[in-house]
């Protein structure tokens, strides 16, 4: 029956409304409905306008576009791995990002976020293209195993070397660790737009290989028996992970859980049919990466817990609750 | 039921199930010693759970299984390990292992902490390996071997094992037709050779009759007959086990009876 | 005595007449042994020169036996020899430990980090650190009850009629990912002196080790090493599956748990005394079976093998950085991903 799933679906978004509402009229400070309204369509100047325009719209906007990343990056990872524990980072996005964002911070003197934000993303390429490399390489084509074990192994290189590399300088260290918690402070526009067109190209590659991704999560041979090019699918779905997972984590740093559990709420919600469960994610995971991102702004008033350290909490008790109610297996 | 044989592995009225469903109650047997016992039924009617029950795999929910008279968990498992050997339907053989290596892992319930070769454990497993004819495959990785080949070190893996009792669960699957008749003369020799009690639940009816001693037929968790297949096998008795209309002639090379499915098309003949 | 069985390679067998003990090893396990512990002995000779203060090999023996210069004799017994014993001893129990739960798993990934441990130790550690002054031993038992509460609660949230691998591996993840954000949270609070010595800590670091923690260490380490002597038979049997090893008599369930928590009770003392050190657990038992060709698990073998990769990755990280020192989990983890990664591409030209 279509119609339920339209009107949950439809719901979701309504939620995703209020939640991007909310997260204008909260904070530090909460603002009132009107003067919301007013610094949006008005161009005055008061302090909270300004607080709105400056602050809250580039972070709602933010949470919006690294929800979509990360939501529907993760429908992709799991359809490529054919793994229902693959999470984005697994190829290795996580570790690339901050090796080079340390790089850029302690070596090059890069300061500036807007700045370090293109070498987050530049590195999350570099290492996705190097994993994938690693991952396929030899005859048997890809290997989900192989996949996954050319991620853990690129993670544990950058990562050592991003660590000692924070070890041997203080203002490394402090800024990584700022970058690490996943925060949606402290951005600008110029990242959201900077993000943007990554995002939306990802966006459009994911819609255009979904469905093929169906048919090869299936098995290879199954998938070419019914006329799909798994190869080019492959490559189609690694680039538009590339440039969803990349961009999000190089921008607002690892927001842990997202892209691993929100694909798995959606199934459980709307069945194993992957057009619904792309649609779902696509909603559901901007919900949890607002709301994480609001409630960290309430929590410790006036002082904020990143949404990247809040999303893990939110997500992983409803992962965990799947887990034991199902039987083994149904819910994934 | 063959009254005069002895039984060292019996059954008495025991329930089996998994997690909430049973599949047998108030079940009983008697496997009779030194014979070649077949168990044959259709899919699901139960044969390898009262294997598995038999070999102690599976706990019964009530009943007991008795080896010498005694509840069979009432041993330690090691020394029943040294009674009773199984065959089970699947079996990993770790990465690269060799021949000789999967035999000799049969010795394990003869082996202590201290005792980890003895003469005793080097005699057993070449006699394993020469009465299963894999001696000359001694030193090769199993992987690389052919499925009926591996059937066989895992058989010697058994015998080297030293027990009395031989269970083997469904051990022709998957093998070619000559590799489940090697395996099963590989049986027959073993019980009629050393003396040792076989059980084996066999899928092929035709093999069953062939090669058993003593038959056990299964349906839907009870037993329908049991005894000499010369004696109780008839095209009632296959027909009420396993829904399949059939004549029984005597096998022109065994006198055993041979099973012929009815063409489906034919008029019911007398 | 070789065996009258052809079993593919030398073997060695060992009758004493009187004894009354009977044992079968293969030749080429007993000379890679060897020849590892001979290695492993060398490197930390070499350490024991090396640093600010360099003696040559010859002196270093004589001060360790003979102990007749008094300089040569402090640096090396009382400043060096701590460091380079626990380098030996936890590289051996990390070896064990993974060789244990890869052999259980039956997975060549199994890792003691799939229970969600080692995150749970750092979080118990950063507490001891940042709010109890992260003494050797706050540390030490701030990880341990970090560790083993993790991995308790990862059990009991799994267990519902029994413990499957799956679901385990579900509530592992979200509990890990809950606990990590909280790491994360309390290295972002704190002052960034603080901040830093505790990444230090949860980098893996031999620093600072001495001879106080030395003998507890050891002490605490034989009690699982003693316990798992009559287990390891269990674990060949356990490799042939379920029912073949219920068939033996093993009951699978009860010895796999032991066997876990001898693999856990191994690993958190390791992790107890000098942080989360990653990829020994997972890489030496691979170079060891690679070494000795053996087709299963070789507990001996990848012991010495951890031991041996410790203490080089030791000196590496002490002494190839100078003037500065690294945590030596930085080196063990980029010598463990290399090592993965040439794996794979070894694995693909064999293709």
């Amino acid at each position: 029956m279509k119609s339920p799933r339209w009107c949950g679906w439809l719901l979701a978004v309504t939620v995703l409304v209020a939640a991007c509402v909310l997260s204008l009229l909260v904070g530090t400070k909460s603002i009132p409905v009107g003067e919301v309204w007013l610094a949006l369509t008005g161009t005055s100047t008061t302090p909270d306008h300004v607080t709105v325009m400056e602050y809250r719209v580039p972070r709602t906007l933010l949470g919006l576009l690294a929800g979509l990343a990360l939501g529907v990056a993760g429908c992709l990872m799991q359809g490529l791995t054919r793994n229902p524990l693959a999470d984005p980072g697994l190829l290795g996005v996580n570790a690339g990002a901050a090796f080079a964002i340390t790089i850029a911070v302690g070596i090059l003197g890069v300061s500036d976020i807007t700045s370090y934000v293109w070498f987050g993303f530049a590195g999350a390429a570099l290492v996705s293209v190097v994993v994938y490399r690693l991952g396929t390489a030899g005859r048997t084509g890809t290997d989900p195993v192989r996949l996954t074990l050319a991620g853990v192994a690129a993670t544990a290189v950058l990562s050592g070397l991003t660590r000692g590399l924070m070890l041997l300088d203080p203002k490394a260290f402090d800024e990584m660790r700022r970058w690490d918690s996943g925060s949606l402070a402290g951005r600008g526009f110029e990242i959201v737009t900077g993000a943007t067109p990554f995002i939306v190209v990802g966006l459009v590659l994911a819609a255009l290989c979904a469905r093929s991704l169906n048919a090869v999560a299936l098995g290879d041979d199954l998938a070419r028996s019914l006329g799909v090019h798994v190869t080019r699918t492959r490559l189609c779905t690694a680039l538009a992970l590339v440039l969803l997972c990349g961009t999000a984590t190089a921008a607002v740093g690892p927001v842990a859980f997202v892209g691993l559990a929100v694909p798995h709420i959606a199934r459980w919600l709307v069945g194993p049919d992957q057009r619904w469960i792309f649609a779902y994610s696509l909603v559901l995971a901007p919900i949890l990466v607002i709301t994480a991102d609001v409630l960290g702004r309430v929590i410790i008033r006036p002082d904020e817990v990143p949404a990247g350290l809040i999303t893990a909490f939110l997500g992983a008790p409803v992962l965990i609750w799947l887990a034991r109610r199902a039987k083994v297996g149904a819910a994934v | 039921m063959t009254d005069s044989h002895a039984s060292r592995l019996r059954a008495d009225r025991v329930r089996l199930g998994y997690q909430g469903t049973t599949i047998s109650d108030q079940l009983s047997v008697d496997i009779p010693d030194g014979e070649f016992t077949v168990i044959i039924g259709p899919n699901a009617c139960g044969k390898s759970t009262l294997l598995r029950a038999l070999a102690r795999l599976l706990t019964p929910e009530t009943g007991t299984v008795l080896l010498d008279g005694k509840p069979i968990t009432a041993s330690p498992a090691k020394e029943v390990a040294r009674q009773i050997g199984l065959l089970p339907q699947t079996s990993t053989a770790p990465d690269g292992i060799r021949v000789a290596d999967l035999v000799a892992r049969g010795r394990y319930p003869h082996q202590t902490l201290l005792r980890q070769w003895s003469t005793a454990d080097e005699q057993a497993v070449a006699a394993a390996m020469a009465a299963t004819g894999v001696t000359e495959l001694s030193a090769r990785p199993v992987e690389e071997l052919s499925g009926g080949q591996r059937q066989r070190v895992w058989i010697a893996m058994v015998l080297a094992q030293d027990t009395p009792i031989i269970l083997l669960d469904e051990p022709t699957t998957y093998l070619d037709i000559a590799y489940q008749i090697q395996l099963l003369d590989l049986c027959r020799t073993l019980n009629r050779e050393s003396g040792r009690t076989v059980v084996a639940v066999l899928h092929d009816l035709n093999h069953a009759f062939r090669y058993a001693d003593h038959l056990i037929a299964m349906r839907d968790g009870r037993i329908v007959a049991t005894g000499a297949p010369a004696q109780i096998v008839t095209a009632e008795l296959v027909h009420e086990v396993f829904s399949l209309r059939c004549r029984i002639v005597d096998d022109p090379e065994t006198g055993t009876p041979l099973v012929i499915p009815l063409a489906t098309n034919a008029a019911q003949v007398q | 005595m070789s065996s009258g069985i052809d079993f593919g390679r030398a073997m060695l067998v060992i009758r004493p007449r009187r004894l009354g003990f009977t044992a079968r090893i293969g030749v080429r396990t007993v000379v890679v042994c060897a020849v590892l512990l001979v290695i492993a002995l060398a490197t930390a000779v070499l350490a024991l020169g090396s640093g600010d203060y360099l003696i040559p090999p010859a002196r270093v023996l004589r001060a360790l036996f003979v102990g007749d210069e008094r300089f040569d004799r402090l640096v090396v017994w009382d400043w060096r020899l701590p460091r380079i014993l626990l380098a030996l001893a936890l590289g051996a129990a990390l070896g064990v430990s993974g060789a244990i739960l890869q052999s259980v798993t039956r997975n060549p990934l199994g890792s003691p980090d799939i229970i969600g441990f080692n995150t749970g130790a750092y979080t118990g550690a950063l507490i001891a650190i940042l709010t109890l002054g992260g003494g050797h031993f706050q540390t030490a038992a701030g990880a341990i009850i970090g560790g083993l509460g993790a991995a308790l609660v990862i059990h009991l949230l799994a267990f519902r009629h029994n413990v499957t691998g799956f679901r385990m591996i579900i509530v592992g993840i979200g509990v890990s990912a809950m606990l990590a954000s909280i790491n994360t949270w309390l290295i972002l609070r704190a002052d960034l002196d603080a901040a830093m010595s505790a990444a230090a800590w949860g980098a893996g670091s031999l620093n600072g080790l001495s001879w106080p923690q030395v003998a507890p260490t050891l002490i605490i380490l034989a009690v699982p090493a003693l316990t798992l002597i009559p287990a390891a038979p269990r674990l060949r049997i356990l490799e042939l599956g379920d029912d073949t090893a219920r068939a033996f008599g093993l009951n699978v369930s009860r010895a796999t748990g032991w066997l876990i928590a001898l693999s856990v009770a191994f690993t958190s003392v390791a992790t107890a005394v000098a942080g989360p050190i990653a990829f020994v657990a997972l890489a030496a038992p691979h170079l060891a079976r690679r070494l000795t060709r053996t087709p299963s698990i070789a507990l001996v073998p990848a012991a010495v093998m951890g031991a041996t990769l410790l203490a080089t990755c030791d000196w590496i990280a002490q002494h190839a950085f100078a003037p500065t020192t690294v945590p030596v989990g930085i080196v063990t983890a980029s010598i463990g991903g290399l090592y993965l990664a040439y794996l794979l591409v070894a694995e693909a030209r064999r293709n």
